[in-house]
């Protein structure tokens, strides 16, 4: 085994060589992390949205409910994700356990409600100044959370991203449902942590360097989407 | 347009009570008050936004024949030619007629040479005849407007009540809250004075401010300040 020092020239020499077996797990992560945000994106701002401009009975109860599911533990969701695909489970006849395809479902409805709950905090925002205006202009509920969602955009681009660093940092689903096989399941995450289990820390330092580097670029893209909304001034301010 | 003994219940106060008010064809009807009389409230009834007791009558249908500027005027984050046409989308206007009636209605405003610009970049006084343009772009018979020039200096007050003036002139019907007599006196041919959710005063412009100089209140109603 090697020491701290070692595996970390060891690490730098696999990031530098663009080392193939750290490159395939790279790309599977951001694959299954960027498909599971792009679904939920589509799902969770529809739904916020909805949320926001369309009261209903119970709407209170189900913000409430959609803001506990935040807390979500991710090793729950994927044991969720498990029983519902393995072979005695309802879906088990779509034989995706143990697929990347398993991986994307679970961290689908893992940031989800991150997606939802941020989206409708958003809308309802936006819409305590501008309902009125866009009923005036004869919009309809829906069309209204829509237009207000578009006007925040780069608040919606700061929420993607939360829920992109969100679904690439996590390792519990994923683990579970996908199983960690090398070269079909094994994501950043889940490498990391068989090789620090393994005591072989090359690979989980290299991964472990590039997972920063990746999720501080998603930050700073966040903060420079937040720079971008604050220069727009907001709600007609002169 | 008419509101017959409505009362408006926010956040269970009686914001308005028993309002009986009617709008002529061609009016310019002023409503002053104090913060809080009910002006803006009395607005969105006449508009619809507000649920109220009583009966509300529009002589010609729906709200898409009205239009309505706030006081903070509401502009998307994107271009001023983009403002416009959303707004004519919204209010159903053929896709064909819509460039057409946008840059009408950008050139009346005197906004024309901007319409590829980010509309937040524009000053407090365009953005406010930005949003007169997309309220006159889509053909309003009523046009109301809550305290349209508040935030405004001198200037760009000047010009907003300059396009309200031609707008009336050309028959369209206006109900416009304000704090100004000065600007009430320049622009309305109506008085409506309300207070504590009623209706106080409902004169023509010259007898209100004959009554008020009788009353030794306003020296003159031709713009000299109070």
């Amino acid at each position: 085994m090697l020491d701290l020092t070692e595996s970390l020239g060891v690490a730098a020499g696999l990031i530098l060589h663009a080392d193939p077996v750290m490159l395939r797990t790279i790309w599977l992560s951001l694959v299954v992390s960027g498909s599971a945000c792009a679904i939920a994106s589509v799902v969770g701002l529809a739904a916020g949205g909805w949320l926001a401009s369309k009261p209903f009975p119970g709407r209170r109860i189900v913000v409430a409910g959609l803001h506990t599911l935040l807390a979500l533990p991710s090793v729950v969701v994927g044991l969720v994700v498990y029983l519902l695909l393995s072979r005695a489970g309802p879906l088990g006849a779509w034989g995706i356990l143990f697929t990347p395809g398993a991986m994307v479902i679970a961290q689908t409805i893992l940031v989800l409600p991150l997606l939802a709950a941020l989206s409708r905090q958003l809308v309802a925002d936006g819409l305590r100044q501008a309902g009125d205006p866009l009923r005036s202009m004869g919009a309809t509920p829906m069309v209204a959370g829509i237009l207000v969602l578009l006007h925040e955009r780069w608040a919606v681009a700061t929420i993607v991203l939360t829920a992109f660093g969100r679904a690439l940092s996590e390792v519990g689903a994923v683990m579970i449902v996908g199983g960690n096989i090398e070269g079909v399941t094994r994501v950043m995450t889940t490498s990391i942590a068989l090789e620090t289990s393994k005591g072989d820390l090359p690979l989980a330092l290299a991964l472990g360097v590039v997972l920063l580097a990746i999720v501080a670029t998603v930050n700073g893209m966040a903060i420079l989407a937040r720079r971008l909304q604050r220069g727009e001034s907001s709600w007609g301010e002169p | 347009m008419a509101l017959d003994h409505v009362d408006v219940q926010l956040g269970g106060v009686l914001a308005l009570r028993d309002i009986t008010l009617r709008v002529g064809r061609g009016e310019f009807l002023a409503l002053i008050g104090d913060n809080g009389s009910g002006k803006t409230t009395l607005l969105r009834a006449l508009h619809g936004l507000v649920g109220h007791t009583g009966s509300r009558t529009v002589a010609s249908g729906s709200r898409r024949t009205q239009a309505m500027v706030f006081q903070r005027p509401f502009i998307l984050r994107l271009s001023v030619w983009h403002n416009v046409v959303i707004a004519l989308w919204l209010a159903g206007v053929d896709r064909r007629e819509r460039p057409e009636r946008g840059a009408r209605a950008l050139q009346r405003a005197g906004l024309d040479a901007l319409r590829g610009r980010p509309a937040w970049t524009l000053s407090g006084g365009q953005q406010q005849r930005l949003a007169l343009a997309r309220a006159w772009a889509v053909g309003p018979e009523l046009l109301l407007l809550d305290e349209p020039t508040a935030n405004l200096d001198p200037a760009a007050r000047q010009e907003i009540e300059e396009l309200l003036a031609s707008f009336n002139r050309e028959g369209m019907t206006i109900v416009m809250s304000t704090h100004d007599l000065a600007q009430a006196g320049r622009l309305a041919t109506r008085i409506v004075q309300i207070d504590r959710g009623q209706v106080r005063t409902d004169l023509p412009a010259s007898r209100y401010f004959e009554r008020r100089r009788d009353a030794g209140a306003f020296p003159s109603a031709q713009g000299n300040p109070i």
